[in-house]
């Protein structure tokens, strides 16, 4: 558990005895009790928890938006501790990309324009910021709704322009705090194939839910009772497809899914979510 | 991150609540063309009354008795008998005042002396038409150029005529206008209380001081009103023109111990009272100077209520905003470019209220107020829009800093 060894690809995240308090004295609450936790590149996490069990309080820390009373944490070999402000807000700019449960689009501003933010923030210029918008949009499905401002989208819509901003800027990590919590079936579908899909291609995603059939997407499945890891499962390899990309998927070879999903979730039959998905 | 996304952020957040940035915007609108144009009005009204003082002639004194007399009186009341009404405890002004002012020894600085009686209210008559001159005045040929009263059409009256007291006149543009209409007067003779006067010349017009009317004027040689008018009494009031602007003082100093040694009294308590057109125009512009930053003072106030409006109205958008805040802050944005944002909001509607009160001031003072032409103050339009964008950066920069040290946490959580 220590510092991996030199010449070694640090972790994306590397969390050590992470804890948060809320208030002060008798009244404060410990809502994350020394919390470790390495995720590789490429993992596919998903951390599960019933409500006050401090996943939120974890993920709010791990995308920079809260800081912890106590213990370190690294994103990609960088101690988030020792930035301040400014490095703060490249690293949340950069590395980081983050999917909220309520969507959290700026309203009165098009798709195009809120998936663009991130990159004007980053410094980016217009002409390739477009085309990386774009990109995104296309990317989630979206190439037809890109004028289109948030009151104008559905949930399911609205979240995969979420997911689109988060991904704009190639972040080392995407957090999704429940993204699927505001969603009905279809849209959930939707959404979890698109992360699916970008955990296949290579993207390291931590997401947050308490549904087990969201958690049967991730390739590990990190569970929270009281600010405490209580269990920590692995349901596919870190460098293999999470273990339920869907079949025709065209960027990833499906051949490892089959011998990875029923074992996993042997209650749970593949073809029926894929099914809601649709 | 760019200036111009700033700027555009900021352009869409004012954008986005037209009603509210319009009305805004208006208050610091009113405030600095509030300013402007009090100002501008103050100034007006300033150089308006410099204008007119320096209509009644430049470097000159007036001098004229002062009936009250001095505290010291008992003394000089026995020794004033001569040629006094007998209201008067104090000596009155004589001829020979005026002569003895003309000594080139004793007062250097005096270029001229036109002793003065003014005949009140005569009648003037020519054929049928007949008009109460509101101020017939006997002088010498030197009063003209001492109180700046050129003459249009005809000439003045000379040395000669004083001597020989001719009963020549000089008439005022009111008074031509009267009595002859489209006549050329000059040749005329007009009747005055009965006296027949010929008119040799025709005063260039002067233009209204507000309540009198400087035109309403008859001009005559001293000895031709005091036979026919005033009688051989006191004069009214001595006209000296110094040799210079610099020289006033100089010529205050020297009548003031002429006057004092002929009448025999000191300083404390003259019986007659010198006005200097010097030191009245500087008293005046002292007073209509402050008259002004007393208006301008007003109007800042407005201006200050505007800028309080600016702070209100980026409080407000800042709490309403506080998710967007949060938002930005979760994706990336540095705290400079969430203050730049919301300053440059601010700094926005201020500009553009004040590049506004300035167009509409300028608009306002090419107007007449109050019978006062505005006259605008370069100085002002800069302070007022100067102010105005100090207030949007200073008033705007509380919301502002409040929004940009939010964690993006609370501003997230904020509803």
């Amino acid at each position: 558990m220590s510092a991996p060894p030199a010449g070694m690809v640090p972790p994306v995240l590397r969390v050590r005895d992470l804890v948060k308090e809320y208030g002060e004295g008798d009244a404060g609450v410990r809502a994350l009790r020394g919390v470790s936790l390495d995720v590789e590149r490429g993992d596919y996490v998903a951390i599960m928890g019933a409500s006050g069990s401090g996943k939120s309080t974890l993920m709010n820390i791990l995308g920079c938006l809260d800081v912890p009373t106590s213990g370190t944490y690294q994103i990609d070999g960088a101690d988030v501790g020792q930035l301040d402000e400014h490095q703060l807000a490249i690293l949340r700019n950069r590395r980081v990309g983050f999917v909220f449960q309520s969507f959290n689009l700026i309203p009165r501003m098009s798709a195009l324009a809120n998936v663009e933010l991130p990159l004007v923030y980053g410094g980016i210029g217009q002409a390739e910021r477009r085309a990386r918008a774009l990109a995104a949009l296309e990317q989630v499905g979206l190439t037809d709704r890109v004028h289109h401002e948030p009151n104008q989208l559905s949930g399911g819509q609205q979240q995969r322009v979420a997911v689109a901003r988060a991904l704009v800027t190639a972040p080392a990590l995407l957090l999704a705090d429940e993204p699927t919590g505001n969603l009905d079936t279809a849209s959930t579908g939707d959404v979890l194939e698109i992360l699916d899909r970008l955990s296949a291609s290579g993207r390291t995603i931590v997401l947050i839910t308490h549904e087990n059939d969201v958690s049967a997407h991730a390739k590990r499945v990190i569970r929270l009772v009281d600010g405490e890891i209580v269990e920590d499962r692995r349901q596919a390899p870190v460098d293999g497809p999470p273990p339920r990309l869907p079949a025709q998927d065209p960027e990833n070879d499906p051949e490892n899914d089959p011998e990875n999903d029923p074992e996993n979730d042997p209650e749970n039959d593949p073809e029926n979510d894929r099914a809601a998905a649709r | 991150m760019n200036q111009l996304e700033i700027f555009r952020f900021a352009l869409r957040g004012l954008l986005a609540n037209k009603m509210r940035s319009s009305l805004t915007t208006l208050g610091i609108l009113i405030g600095v063309a509030a300013v402007i144009m009090l100002v501008a009005v103050g100034e007006g009204s300033s150089q308006s009354i410099q204008r007119n003082i320096q209509r009644l002639g430049a470097n000159t004194l007036t001098i004229s008795p002062q009936f009250s007399g001095g505290g010291g009186g008992g003394m000089r009341t026995a020794g004033g008998g001569g040629n006094t009404g007998p209201r008067t405890q104090a000596r009155q002004l004589s001829l020979a005042d005026a002569k003895a002012l003309t000594d080139r020894t004793l007062a250097p600085s005096v270029r001229s002396v036109s002793p003065v009686v003014t005949a009140s209210s005569s009648t003037a008559a020519y054929g049928a038409a007949s008009h109460a001159i509101s101020q017939f005045v006997g002088t010498y040929p030197s009063y003209f150029e001492a109180v700046n009263k050129p003459v249009a059409k005809g000439t003045y009256f000379f040395n000669d005529d004083v001597l020989a007291a001719r009963k020549v006149v000089v008439l005022g543009q009111t008074v031509v206008a009267e009595l002859f209409g489209a006549v050329d007067p000059i040749g005329k003779q007009v009747s005055v209380s009965g006296v027949p006067f010929t008119v040799v010349g025709v005063l260039k017009e002067a233009g209204s001081t507000g309540m009198q009317d400087a035109d309403d004027v008859a001009i005559a040689p001293l000895p031709a009103v005091q036979q026919s008018l005033s009688g051989f009494g006191s004069l009214s009031s001595i006209v000296v023109q110094a040799s210079g602007s610099e020289a006033t003082t100089a010529a205050q100093s020297e009548v003031t111990a002429i006057l004092n040694q002929r009448h025999g009294i000191t300083d404390n308590n003259p019986d007659y009272r010198i006005l200097n057109q010097a030191t009245l125009q500087e008293t005046v512009s002292q007073a209509t100077g402050t008259f002004t930053v007393l208006l301008g003072a007003v109007a800042a106030i407005s201006l200050l209520v505007g800028g309080i409006g600016i702070t209100n109205i980026m409080l407000v958008t800042v709490t309403e905003r506080t998710r967007e805040i949060g938002i930005r802050k979760a994706i990336g944005a540095p705290r400079s470019a969430i203050l730049g944002q919301f300053l440059l909001e601010a700094t926005l509607l201020s500009l553009v209220g004040g590049l506004s009160g300035v167009l509409v001031a300028f608009i306002g003072t090419r107007f007449t107020v109050a019978g006062i032409e505005p006259v605008l103050v370069p100085s002002s339009v800069a302070l007022a829009l100067g102010v105005s964008v100090g207030i949007g950066l200073f008033f705007g920069s509380y919301p502002a800093n409040r929004a940009a040290k939010l964690r993006p946490i609370q501003a997230l959580r904020h509803e």
